[in-house]
């Protein structure tokens, strides 16, 4: 059974049809690649999937279980995890803090625990330091760990938000534009983190990305959308070739 | 010695700094107990210690809500009122079935901020999934709404129970050993002064570390991370209403306590006094303070009570001094273009000091 | 009949929470701010139209006119002075300000004209007209509600037909994106203030020749209520805050009717959150979705 699956979904804003029969599979441990011109409705499916937005049609299931149209919150919980386009950190924060708001479902202990500070308090902070800076040390942002976020360079920032979503402990870790600002350098070196984190956490990923070469470089499996449909699914010389999506990235009709 | 300072330099930053919140407020009452025992202070300071101990509570429990939790109230002289009616009312109301005045006064402190708490709730659990705009007015209105039920509200007690009624004090049906302890916009009288600068500091302390301990635990990180960003807390896992709710109603609770020490600080007490000038003054401490700094809202609580009482001549100008203040800082401490350009300054300044100590050289 | 009464005296007071409405709707829509001074410049166009009538001796028309004149200045600087600064800070930091400019407002009136209330003489001189049946219908009203439909039908056409009302739809609906089409934001919000302002004037004067007492605290109950009014309309829309003004009028007057006078706020209040749970977007506003 696949981790992930999405049948016919679709959603609509008043009379705006911004996604619809969208079928999407996901295997677990497998990386997959989500692509299309700009205003395509990629980040929107990303909102359905995480419950930003509820869905107007369709299903998706994850691991067995319906999720269609749960809180952010829920889902979650549930197992799916996200980063944002347009960089949504926890600005007064520190880096270190960050993540381990990223721990609160996974190492949890009472208010009245922390305020009383009962024994628990220090032995469950002390693991959730532990397992965050572990995190950190994987996107090599330790020694910034008691900086406040907003004081990270761009790219740091990125990082830091895929920390703090693989602290929730996801079995489907969403991307979305993981390289948007990076230099060539900085990209290779994410493609190796993101591959590295895939087999280390046995996830599976979902990516968003405009760099085609970052895309095909590194996903199983690319789907293609132009005004909220799928255009082309396969792999990513399949997707290179197909008419559809040369017209859609070229412009032509 | 040597040992603790060592001890205390391994401490995290925010620790120590907790640790300083304690210690400065522990400073503070020794210095004032001393003086006290010296007889250097004023007749009409000493009365202020009590309710100075009150606004710092307001202060702390305020900054929970504005600073931490990221939204204005501006009822909070609501909930010290709650406080304060239920604290003082427990108390009069048991005067002969407790005798003793601390047991009594313990009680009432349950007892008020339990009910302000509650309140808090009741509030929140409607307004707080609203946008922030909405809860302070509704805070707001919910300041004057309890002001005007206090105004009208007859309570008294006699064997037979409590009776309550509205806007009418015969219509208590008292029996003839009966009192009335609230009488409408008269409010409480003939109440006995129990609150003590001891009891407030106690209270102070304790509020701190309510406060402070909340902060540097699992909820207060979830509590901080809505107010960076609900949409990421959310994309996180937190119940992003319920660590709302839990920052507001504890911070209702704390202050139902202010109102609690407050009100038995006095033998008279009307719903008046905590007025909308009152939740104003208290978020105009927040504010000097820094919004998020627990210290600074406590500074600015204890500075801006005493310096009215020093500068009686300005009496009829201290509002209108507030509220320039309150403009004044928040333009200095929020534009982006002032935060941007102080920040520029402070890379000068240094930079001049480092010349002048090299020309020294 | 008694009734009836009720519901005129409600459509009255409502027509007044409506002119305010408009004022809050307005800037909310497009500063995106809850304007919290916005009472208090009611109070002072009370004061300016007092003063005017009273001490300079003039008509009540220009009396009015010449508060509508002193409010506007005193909009277009208070949003240049305390909120332009803060247009990139959190809304929070905004709306504190706004409070203490309320509260600046509030203070210097009560130092200039001092607490005792002044009994305002009504800029109305229309005599009242008696319906079959007894009920009669105050000057005070007939202006009030016939000045409030005139507003709303100006400020509609000026927001659809003017080269300025587009510019504050497009302000409103995306600044950044309005600032590449080569509108002037800061102009356009200057102006949004100023026409609320001078709304605020109008309001004043028509509120305090309906309810005579004039005094520094006399914007901020009325300026809340109204705001009220525009949430429970739909924030942002024009013809919500007039529903929403009218409704809330009603509601206000039948309450303290048959109700409970103290109570009346409360009842106003309960039904702000009822509305903002059922139907967060008020009666008539439409759904603002916040970008992801």
């Amino acid at each position: 059974m696949a981790l992930l699956e999405v049948t016919n979904l679709g959603i609509a804003f008043g009379g705006l049809q911004a996604v619809a029969q969208l079928d999407m599979k996901i295997e677990q441990g497998h990386l997959y690649g989500l692509i299309g011109p700009n205003g395509a409705g990629k980040t929107t499916v990303f909102n359905m999937l995480t419950g930003v937005y509820k869905p107007t049609e369709g299903d998706i299931i994850l691991d067995g279980k319906n999720v269609t149209g749960k809180s952010p919150e829920k889902i979650c919980r549930a197992g799916v995890a996200r980063t944002f386009q347009n960089i949504r950190l926890f600005d007064k924060l520190t880096v270190l803090d960050n993540v381990k708001v990223g721990l609160h479902n996974q190492i949890t202990y009472s208010v009245l625990t922390g305020i009383f500070r009962l024994p628990g308090f220090f032995r469950k902070e002390k693991a959730m330091n532990e397992k965050a800076m572990e995190l950190l040390r994987i996107f090599d942002l330790d020694k910034e760990a008691n900086l406040p976020a907003a004081s990270l360079p761009y790219g740091k920032q990125r990082k830091l938000e895929i920390a703090r979503a693989l602290a929730t402990n996801p079995k489907l870790l969403l991307l979305d534009e993981p390289a948007a600002g990076m230099n060539p350098n900085e990209t290779a070196e994410l493609m190796e983190t993101v591959r590295f984190v895939k087999d280390k956490f046995k996830i599976a990923i979902l990516l968003i990305e405009h760099d085609m070469n970052f895309v095909m470089g590194i996903c199983e499996h690319i789907t293609v959308l132009d005004y909220g449909r799928v255009i082309a699914s396969g792999t990513g010389d399949q997707v290179r070739n197909n008419p559809k999506v040369i017209a859609a990235y070229l412009g032509g009709d | 010695m040597k040992n603790i300072v060592t001890k205390l330099k391994s401490f995290p930053r925010d620790t120590r700094r907790d640790l300083g919140n304690y210690l400065i407020v522990v400073a503070a009452f020794l210095l004032m107990q001393a003086a006290l025992g010296g007889g250097l202070i004023s007749n009409s300071m000493e009365g202020l210690l009590v309710p100075i101990c009150a606004y710092v509570v307001m202060a702390i429990s305020l900054t929970l809500t504005v600073g931490i939790l990221g939204e204005l109230s501006l009822g909070h002289g609501g909930f010290m009122s709650v406080g304060a009616f239920v604290g003082v009312f427990f108390s009069m109301a048991t005067q002969n079935s407790i005798p003793s005045d601390g047991m009594r006064l313990f009680l009432a402190f349950v007892a008020g901020t339990v009910a302000a708490g509650v309140v808090g709730l009741l509030i929140g659990i409607p307004v707080l999934r609203l946008r922030g705009d909405y809860l302070a007015i509704v805070t707001l209105a919910f300041g004057e709404i309890i002001k005007n039920v206090l105004n009208v509200l007859y309570v008294g007690v006699d064997a037979n129970g409590i009776h309550v009624a509205i806007s009418d004090e015969k219509a208590l049906h008292l029996a003839e050993d009966g009192r009335v302890i609230i009488a409408g916009a008269l409010g409480i009288s003939g109440g006995r002064k129990l609150a003590t600068f001891v009891i407030g500091f106690v209270l102070v302390l304790v509020a701190l570390f309510i406060v402070q301990n909340l902060v540097r635990s699992r909820a207060g990180r979830a509590i901080m991370s809505i107010r960076d960003n609900r949409i990421a807390a959310e994309a996180m896992g937190i119940n992003v209403t319920k660590y709302k709710l839990m920052a507001f109603s504890i911070s209702a609770a704390l202050a139902g306590a202010a109102g609690v020490l407050y009100g038995h600080n006095y033998s008279a007490l009307q719903a008046g006094k905590f007025n909308y000038n009152m939740s104003i003054q208290v978020l105009l401490f927040v504010v000097l303070g820094g919004m998020t700094s627990l210290r600074g809202a406590m500074i600015a609580a204890v500075v801006l009570t005493v310096l009215p009482e020093m500068l009686r001549g300005l009496e009829d100008y201290r509002m209108l001094i507030y509220a320039i203040v309150l403009i004044a800082v928040m333009i200095f401490n929020q534009s982006p273009q002032l935060i941007q350009w102080r920040a520029r300054m402070a890379e000068k300044l240094p930079k001049f000091g480092r010349k002048k100590e090299k020309e020294a050289k | 009949m008694d009734f009836i009464k009720y519901l005129i005296t409600g459509i009255s007071l409502g027509s007044v929470y409506a002119i305010i409405a408009l004022g809050y709707t307005m800037v909310y829509g497009i500063a995106k701010m809850l304007n919290f001074a916005h009472g208090d410049v009611i109070m002072v166009g009370g004061y300016m139209t007092f003063i005017f009538m009273n001490s300079l001796g003039m008509p009540a028309i220009l009396a009015v006119l010449g508060a509508m004149v002193v409010c506007t200045v005193l909009g277009i600087v208070i949003e240049r002075v305390a909120y332009k600064p803060l247009r990139e800070a959190s809304s929070l930091a905004v709306l504190i300000t706004a409070i203490g400019v309320s509260y600046l407002l509030q203070n210097l009136a009560l130092i200039i004209w001092g607490s005792t209330p002044k009994s305002f003489p009504s800029v109305v001189s229309i005599d009242p007209i008696v319906l079959p049946g007894g009920i009669t219908i105050s000057g005070e009203t007939i202006v009030t509600v016939v000045v409030s439909a005139l507003i709303m039908i100006g400020l509609t056409l000026f927001i659809n037909k003017s080269k300025l009302g587009h510019a504050m739809q497009a302000v409103a609906e995306d600044k950044g994106a309005a600032q590449l089409m080569g509108i002037n934001v800061n102009a356009t919000i200057s102006i949004t203030f100023a026409i609320g302002s001078a709304l605020a004037a109008v309001a004043g004067a028509l509120l305090c020749s309906s309810y005579p007492l004039l005094q520094p605290t006399t914007g901020a109950m009325p300026g809340i209520r109204a705001f009220v009014a525009a949430v429970f309309g739909g924030i942002g829309s024009i013809p919500g805050a007039m529903l929403g003004g009218v409704l809330l009028g009603i509601i206000e007057s039948l309450t303290k009717a048959y109700i409970s006078t103290e109570l009346s706020d409360a009842v106003v209040f309960a039904m702000l959150i009822v509305v903002l749970l059922v139907k967060p977007t008020g009666l008539l506003g439409k759904k603002i979705s916040e970008k992801v």
